[in-house]
Parts: structure tokens; C-alpha cells; sequence
């Protein structure tokens, strides 16, 4: 291939030059920059010179510690009780001008857990909100990556039976990927709303007013998981087209040989389409992976990040902090993480799905 | 016994029907909510959500809400901006991607390889990774316009059209497609002495019409229902794209029947023009699929 074509370097450079240029200035430079930026105080507008702090930024935003403490004991030596819970000294004694612990200073408490005894661990972070979002964003692709593949599968093998009218509803479930997801977000806020929302009325109807109306986005246990449903809704259908050209490129001479062979549904699936889907599923999960990571805009439009900070996402921090309160070092700190953590696991996953030989 | 083979194969069919038709309603019943209560006045379109009239136009149905949605907030330019930087964009990315994609299968030069290598290694990179330093950038480049050269490219079209233009999956779709071209024919062209030009123009672009529309819905539905970006670099009004311009209407007293109205004014054209070539549109998305 390299040598067929005649050699014009003019040529080349002329029309490929375009479109290259425009990748290195938009793409590739901004990429180097987050890098660039996230060891520095860098401001959109500052009066203040930008300075070089190194991890400084990483340090801030990742910083995690545990302190385990044994309960409060009156003179006695019973434990103090207080709420009917043991009661534990203060962790601000701790992480406020503590000469002895200056490693825990600004810290606050995460959560906490017990291993059993009187002593409780607590986790410590340095920024709170920012390892929330983390936990959100992982609970969110690992929910939508294996689920939106597999009801998108579930979809693509539904399609592909040979049925007249077949066509009209792979154009139905089709139809919410060409719609925004701002969109969709803003509707189905209406559709969650907790008196008068759809959602509400149909599980009073059919449970015959036995459940109680939820505030499905106003609710810390349940908005995550609103958000979480209303994703799938809109973008399963994205990967069911991509799951049909896979499923189109399996030669039907196999199906025919499984018929002859009296091969069972399961069987056909198991050894004829599973296999021939491979390429197909490893491209789908990173694709499902790498959106699901972005996530955003359902946030801003639903909920900004609350309840109690239970849908703060990694994006929508880097955001927050980049625009809304322009600065720029941790928003690209933020950018930075994302992407090493996008890399590490298409990475992972690619490792794990490599053809075996 | 013929009978009853009969009847189980026409029941099975029925029950297949059925899956489809309620996996149909799964994906179509907000879409419809939506129609249907941009008609309704507030206080009839919180009512009907108890019951099945949500999905009927019936009460007291009219245009009013479209009506203050316009006069809530200036959508006309919103549409306007959307269809300028949608269009713009679309335009020149199909004329420098499918240029570059011809670049890198037809014409042998030097460096050609490296540099496709580095536009697939893009392929990886999520735009909410770069968006933040990207806006520190465009908040400080220059830009020569009518009124000479100015700083900033804030508040503007071409900070929304730009950065947009060229990328990697544009160009690796050119790619895989012009690949599948007779390259023998690009061969006899050159010999018998036509220009690039010419072999682009008259050779290539009209094999290659299948690759331009997917190129262009792909596009198309992108730079349409833009977000982030348009958000962090639109504070003024007269440059917001339709989707930023929504933010009018969800601030503290939401009026619903208005938000139903401006939500069906900017998504039924894209959905009548998805309905309309409906092939091509899942044609598109299929193509990003194939693996290369």
C-alpha cells in the first residue's frame, strides 16, 4: 500500500495539513496543557502570577487518611454513650492545628466503619466532595457498562428475527439516541417529579396507592439510580445498532449448519454468536466505559450534583471548579485523573479480552 | 395436529408482536408525554399525568405555550445559532476530514504514517478530559475578525465551530471507507496525468456519497446537541445555541407546559429528519462500530 501511490509530499501536507493542524491545536494541545496546568495555581483570570506548585493540586485532591479511635470513657471506665451510640473525641481535635498530626490538618471525616471492638476507623479526605464524585462515577459505570450492553444484546437479537414490520421498531428504539440528552434529562425530570411525576402515578396505579410517591431525584438512596435508569433509556439504542452490524457479520451458513445439526436456541447462541460477537463486545464496553465516564449533563440539569452531594461526578467537578469558580489548575487536575483512569481501564479491559493463544 | 402447529406458531408470533410493541412504548411514551403536554395548559398537564389522557391531545388544547416560550426568551436567535454553528461546522469538516482521508490512502508522503497514528491515539481521548484547559485556551488566543484583531475568543461563533471541525473518528471513517476504493483506478487517473484535484473532485467524491452522509449526520447530531461546551463559553445571550438556551427555562418556578414547548420545538425537526432517513441515521452509528 505505502509505495502504490505516487509520492507528493506538496500534495499531502496541502490536504491533510488542514485537518492535522486543527487536531494538534484542539485535541492534542489542551491534552498536554491539563498536565501543564494541574502543577501550577493557573486562574481563567488572575491578578495574581501563576505559579509552579508540583503535586500540590494531586495532594488536595486526593489525600486520604484513617485515624482509629477508641471511645470516649467516663472516670469509671464505662463508655460514654450519647444517642444511644458510643460516643468518639472529636476528630476536629485532630485535623485543626494539631501540632502532633500535622499530615491530618484540613482534613474532614469521609465515613467510618468498625471492625468489630470498641475502636471505629475513620477515613479521613482532604477533599470530601471530590471522593464522592470518584465513588459515583465508578457506581455508575459499573452499573451502565454491563447492563446497557446487555439489554442493548437483548434489543440487537430481538431486531434481528425476520418479522415484516421489523424495521419500524428498530426505528422506535432507535429513536432516543438522536434526541439531546439535555433533552431527555429535562423531561424526565417531570417524569420523577415526586407528587405529580408519570413514574409516581403508574406505581400508585398499579400497586393500588400501596406505594407511597417518592421524590425519586430529591432522595439521596434513589437519585444516582434515577439518573442511572434514565441513561440506559436514552442510549441503549446507540448500542444496539452496533451490536446488529455485529450480529450481521456472522456468515448464515453457520445458523444453517447448526439447524441441520438440531442445535438448541441456547447452543446456536452459546457457540455460534457469542463467539462471532467477540470484537463487537469488546468495542461496545469501552465505548459504554469511556461515555459513561463523561457523565455530565444529566447532572447538571437534574440535580447539580445533589442531594448531599450523592451525584456529584468526577466531570461535574472538574467543571464546577474550572468554570464555575475558574480555577483552572484543579479543574485540570480533575481532567488529568479522568484520563488516567479512562486509560488504565481500557487498558484492563482490552488485557482481559485479548485473544488467547 | 396440523391445526394446533398452526396455532402455536400464529400465537408465538402474537406474543413476539406483543414484546416488541411494549418495548416500544418503553422508548416512546416520554417523547409523547412530551407533545402532548407542550399543547396542555399547567394546571391540565399536571392533572392528565395521573392517568392516560398524558398521552392524548384532548382538554383544553392550544399553541399558547409555544407562544411564551417565545416570549420568555429570545428562541428564534437560539435556533438561529444552532443552525449557523451546526451548519458551518458540519460543512468544513466534511471538506477537511475527507481531504485529509485522502491524503492518508491516496498520496504517499512523508511523515503520512506517524501522522495517522497520532489522529488514532485521539480516538481515546474523551472531549470532558480537555475541556477544561481547552477553555483556558480559547479564553486567550487572538482572532483577526472584521474589527481587526481582538483577544479571546469568548462569546463568539467561531469558539464554537473551531476546535469542532476536525477530528479523529471524522477522519478515520474517511479513511476506512476511501481504503475500500479501487486504488487502480486513482493509479490510471494519475498516470494519464489528472491533478489531485481532479481525481478528489471527479473520482472520489462521487464513489464516495454513503461516507459523506455518515460523516454528516454523525456530526450533525453532535455539534446539534452540544452542551458543555456552548455553557462554558456563551455567557451572552446572542451567541447561545438552543441547548444552553433551555437554562431560561428550568431556573426556580418551572412552567411546564412552556418547558414541554421548547423542548418539542427543538427536538421534533431532528426527529422528523431522523424519521425521514432513518436507514442512514442507524447506518452511521452502525459505522462507528466497525472495527479497524
Amino acid at each position: 500500500m505505502a509505495s502504490k501511490f505516487t509520492v507528493s509530499n506538496r500534495t499531502g501536507w496541502l490536504m491533510a495539513g488542514p485537518a492535522v493542524l486543527l487536531i494538534a491545536s484542539f485535541v492534542i494541545l489542551p491534552f498536554f496543557l491539563a498536565f501543564y496546568f494541574s502543577f501550577t495555581t493557573q486562574r481563567l483570570v488572575s491578578p495574581n502570577a501563576t505559579e509552579f506548585v508540583g503535586m500540590a493540586n494531586y495532594r488536595q485532591l486526593l489525600g486520604v487518611a484513617t485515624v482509629t479511635l477508641d471511645p470516649v470513657r467516663d472516670d469509671s471506665g464505662a463508655i460514654v454513650m450519647k444517642d444511644g451510640e458510643p460516643e468518639y473525641p472529636s476528630l476536629r481535635a485532630l485535623t485543626r492545628n494539631n501540632p502532633d498530626r500535622p499530615d491530618l490538618a484540613g482534613m474532614r471525616e469521609w465515613f467510618s466503619f468498625s471492625l468489630g471492638g470498641d475502636s471505629k476507623t475513620f477515613v479521613l479526605a482532604r477533599d470530601v466532595v471530590f471522593m464522592k464524585a470518584v465513588v459515583n462515577t465508578f457506581i455508575f459505570v459499573l452499573i451502565v457498562a454491563p447492563v446497557q450492553a446487555g439489554l442493548a444484546l437483548g434489543l440487537a437479537l430481538l431486531i434481528n428475527q425476520r418479522l415484516k414490520g421489523i424495521n419500524v421498531f428498530r426505528a422506535i428504539y432507535f429513536m432516543p439516541v438522536v434526541v439531546s440528552i439535555v433533552v431527555v434529562s429535562l423531561l424526565w425530570r417531570l417524569i420523577y417529579d415526586g407528587q405529580s411525576g408519570l413514574l409516581n402515578n403508574l406505581l400508585g396505579a398499579i400497586s393500588f396507592g400501596l406505594i407511597p410517591p417518592i421524590d425519586w431525584l430529591g432522595t439521596p438512596s434513589t437519585a444516582l439510580g434515577s439518573i442511572i435508569a434514565m441513561s440506559i433509556w436514552q442510549a441503549v439504542g446507540f448500542h444496539m445498532v452496533i451490536w446488529l452490524s455485529g450480529l450481521q457479520t456472522i456468515s448464515p451458513t453457520l445458523y444453517e449448519a447448526a439447524a441441520i445439526e438440531g442445535a438448541s436456541k441456547w447452543q446456536v447462541f452459546r457457540y455460534i454468536t457469542w463467539p462471532g460477537l467477540r470484537n463487537t463486545a469488546v468495542l461496545i464496553l469501552i465505548v459504554i466505559t469511556m461515555q459513561a465516564f463523561g457523565l455530565f449533563s444529566q447532572i447538571d440539569v437534574m440535580t447539580n450534583g445533589g442531594p448531599l452531594d450523592s451525584t456529584q461526578t468526577i466531570v461535574f467537578q472538574a467543571i464546577e471548579r474550572g468554570y464555575g469558580k475558574q480555577d483552572i489548575s484543579t479543574g485540570s487536575a480533575i481532567s488529568v485523573i479522568l484520563f488516567v483512569i479512562v486509560l488504565s481501564i481500557s487498558l484492563i479491559q482490552r488485557w482481559l479480552t485479548r485473544e488467547k493463544t | 395436529m396440523a391445526m394446533i402447529a398452526a396455532d402455536n406458531r400464529g400465537l408465538r408470533l402474537v406474543t413476539r408482536y406483543a414484546v416488541l410493541v411494549l418495548i416500544a412504548i418503553i422508548f416512546v411514551f416520554p417523547l409523547v408525554f412530551m407533545l402532548m403536554s407542550s399543547l396542555k395548559p399547567d394546571q391540565q398537564l399536571l392533572e392528565d399525568s395521573s392517568n392516560l389522557r398524558a398521552f392524548l391531545p384532548v382538554g383544553d388544547i392550544s399553541l399558547t405555550n409555544y407562544y411564551e416560550a417565545f416570549q420568555r426568551a429570545p428562541v428564534a436567535t437560539f435556533v438561529f445559532n444552532s443552525v449557523l454553528v451546526t451548519g458551518v461546522t458540519v460543512a468544513l469538516s466534511l471538506l477537511l476530514c475527507s481531504a485529509a482521508g485522502f491524503a492518508f490512502v491516496f498520496v504517499n508522503w512523508k511523515g503520512r504514517d506517524t501522522l495517522l497514528a497520532l489522529l488514532l491515539a485521539t480516538l481515546i481521548l474523551p472531549f470532558e478530559t480537555i475541556a477544561i484547559p481547552l477553555l483556558m485556551m480559547v479564553a486567550h488566543l487572538p482572532w483577526v475578525g472584521f474589527d481587526g484583531l481582538s483577544w479571546g475568543w469568548l462569546n463568539s461563533y467561531h469558539v464554537q465551530i473551531v476546535p469542532f471541525i476536525a477530528d479523529g473518528l471524522t477522519v478515520f471513517l474517511f479513511v476506512q471507507y476511501f481504503k475500500d476504493l479501487p486504488g487502480e483506478l486513482i493509479e490510471a487517473a494519475r498516470v494519464e496525468g489528472a491533478s489531485w484535484w481532479q481525481i478528489y473532485r471527479k473520482i472520489v467524491m462521487p464513489l464516495s456519497g454513503p461516507i459523506f452522509a455518515t460523516a454528516a449526520i454523525l456530526k450533525f447530531l453532535v455539534m446539534y446537541n452540544q452542551y458543555l461546551w456552548p455553557l462554558m463559553v456563551t455567557q451572552e445571550e446572542g451567541y447561545r445555541p438552543v441547548m444552553v438556551g433551555l437554562q431560561y427555562f428550568f431556573q426556580l418556578n418551572v412552567a411546564w407546559g412552556e418547558v414541554m414547548a421548547y423542548l418539542s420545538l427543538i427536538t421534533v425537526p431532528v426527529l422528523a429528519f431522523y424519521l425521514y432517513l432513518q436507514k442512514a441515521f442507524i447506518a452511521s452509528i452502525a459505522s462507528t462500530g466497525v472495527k479497524g
